[in-house]
């Protein structure tokens, strides 16, 4: 059953040192707040799982908080290289991390088996593609009904899976609106799991079919205004679309990152983090 | 079902980029009511193009499971809520994946690529060997399943001997195999399920499609201005020509403006600091 929890409690109780850790958000709601708490708790030698890493998976390698990365599009959308995943993955910078990558088909399909506690994830994928030859986690099987080959690859089971979202009501019901990604599957697929949202309300006011997770579904739900930005939260606040451009100057050079880090994370309370 | 496009001019543009030409290139090869999942970047500034100019019926989906949207602006990544407030619905990411892509329901996959080889497979991976990248790139997103579940695919990347190689360092997405023939003998389900692959690459020089019986891409319309030394010089194989190639036709002045107003709508949007009414 959810617990409301401040930030620092949620991470501090449910993210460990050599977790397998899923901050998941398709462009939208990424849950920069709870990452940035990650940080400065300072914990090592996570196994990150995320279809789209971007500046926050950028900042945690960055700072050394993982040994191992699975995904399957590491970039800053729409401008260009991740400096930190790429200066970790070309030069071992700060150190080396093991890198196990997907397609989106894939993972979605991985998040999928996970929720539905399933041991594999089957689709008709990577079809001369040579990305089996480099991850020994795509294998195939054969269709027992027509005897097509296809590919399989291990259901996603985190030990924790953060998220943020819309809003949660007073009992620990979540709402999730807008491009909702895989951010249900990645929650129920999960051990435990901690949801950041802008709010609390009374009532939910969801249509029959909306993206609700139960407060039964959830460990801890810690409220955090913003706790989405530079990402965005749809019907909150907009993308800062021009923070991500600048990413890229900032993340170019070790110090400039570190220190930019030391500013903006490091130094400052729970929750006002840009 | 749409608005009626409007009348307008359609003489010849008096001045043009070349990477404008590539782009309405582009977007004219989507027909009206083509159901397009689109790549971020130039597939997604040629796909909306289309849709403002010839094609209004155009369907783009768009992987982020934005399902028949209508951006007035150009998305910066593949999720911008401009996507998602535009759209008929938005399913979530397995769903697009499983039921839309998967399911058979995308006509073409509109693809870019930071690499492209002699039979057209597509690398996004990296430069270099695997475990020792001289660059690493963002990966494969949903690149490998478009390349293979779409009916067929466009790819649009300019001409460069960096971008098209003899042979690709890491086949992301398949065009037709290191040697041109791993469409061929796919087990019968697989190939139901399985589209033709790369049909047609617009580059800013000229368009390139597939050799019937080879698979080889070769040239088969060169872009005005541009001479056949340029797009040799700019490939890095020995690329062939068609016996007779097209002369491809001059973008229109409408053409032009309508995608220079949509980059400058887009450049203002982009620009600040987007704040959104709250709910």
């Amino acid at each position: 059953m959810a617990e409301f929890l401040s930030l620092h409690e949620a991470i501090a109780r449910h993210v460990h040192d050599g977790d397998t850790v899923a901050l998941e958000g398709f462009t939208h709601l990424i849950p920069f707040a709870a990452g940035h708490e990650i940080i400065r708790q300072k914990r090592q030698n996570l196994t990150l799982i995320r279809m789209t890493p971007d500046l926050l998976y950028d900042q945690m390698i960055g700072m050394g908080c993982a040994s191992k990365l699975i995904f399957s599009w590491g970039g800053n959308p729409g401008v260009g290289s991740l400096h930190r995943l790429r200066d970790a993955v070309e030069k071992h910078y700060p150190a080396k991390l093991e890198i196990l990558e997907h397609s989106h088909a894939a993972m979605a399909c991985a998040w999928e088996a996970g929720a539905a506690g399933l041991p594999l994830a089957v689709l008709r994928g990577y079809i001369g593609s040579d990305l089996p030859r480099v991850n020994q986690d795509i294998r195939h099987i054969d269709c027992p009904f027509t005897g097509e080959r296809l590919a399989a690859i291990p259901a996603n089971r985190p030990d924790v899976t953060v998220i943020h979202a819309q809003k949660a009501d007073r009992a620990g019901n979540v709402l999730i609106e807008g491009i909702i990604g895989v951010q249900k599957e990645a929650v129920l697929a999960a051990r435990r799991s901690v949801v950041t949202v802008e709010e609390v309300v009374d009532s939910l006011e969801a249509h029959p079919n909306a993206c609700v997770l139960p407060a039964w579904a959830i460990s801890a739900i810690a409220v955090a205004p913003g706790g989405a930005a530079p990402s965005y939260t749809h019907g909150y606040y907009g993308r800062r679309n021009d923070f991500y451009k600048q990413w890229d100057t900032i993340a170019r050079d070790r110090d400039t990152f570190r220190q930019w880090m030391e500013d903006h994370v490091m130094n400052v309370e729970e929750g006002v983090s840009a | 079902m749409s608005d009626m496009p409007p009348v307008h001019d359609s003489t010849t543009a008096r001045d043009y980029t070349a990477t404008e030409m590539m782009t309405v290139t582009a977007s004219r090869a989507l027909t009206n009511g083509t159901t397009c999942f689109v790549g971020i970047g130039l597939p997604s500034e040629a796909a909306n193009l289309a849709r403002l100019t010839h094609a209004p019926d155009t369907v783009l989906i768009y992987e982020s499971g934005t399902l028949q949207t209508r951006p007035d602006v150009l998305p910066l990544s593949i999720g911008d809520g401009e996507l998602c407030d535009t759209a008929l619905s938005t399913v979530s990411v397995p769903e697009m994946f499983r039921y839309w892509l998967q399911g058979g329901r995308v006509d073409v996959g509109f693809l870019g690529t930071a690499q492209i080889d002699r039979y057209a497979n597509l690398n996004t991976t990296l430069i270099g060997d695997y475990r020792e990248p001289k660059v690493r790139l963002p990966g494969g997103g949903g690149a490998p399943e478009i390349a293979t579940n779409s009916r067929e695919v466009f790819v649009m990347i300019k001409h460069s001997p960096r971008a098209f190689v003899e042979e690709v360092d890491f086949i992301t997405s398949l065009g037709f195999g290191r040697d041109g023939r791993a469409r061929d003998d796919l087990h019968p389900e697989t190939a139901r399920h399985t589209g033709r692959g790369p049909t047609l690459v617009i580059t800013d020089l000229c368009l390139m499609r597939p050799d019937p019986d080879t698979h080889e891409l070769v040239v088969t319309s060169i872009h005005p201005g541009v001479t056949r030394e340029q797009i040799v010089d700019a490939t890095g194989w020995p690329v062939r020509f068609v016996d007779a190639p097209e002369a491809t036709p001059e973008p229109s002045g409408h053409e032009v403006s309508t995608l220079r107003e949509l980059k400058a709508r887009t450049e203002r949007h982009h620009s600040g600091h987007h704040e959104e009414k709250s709910a």
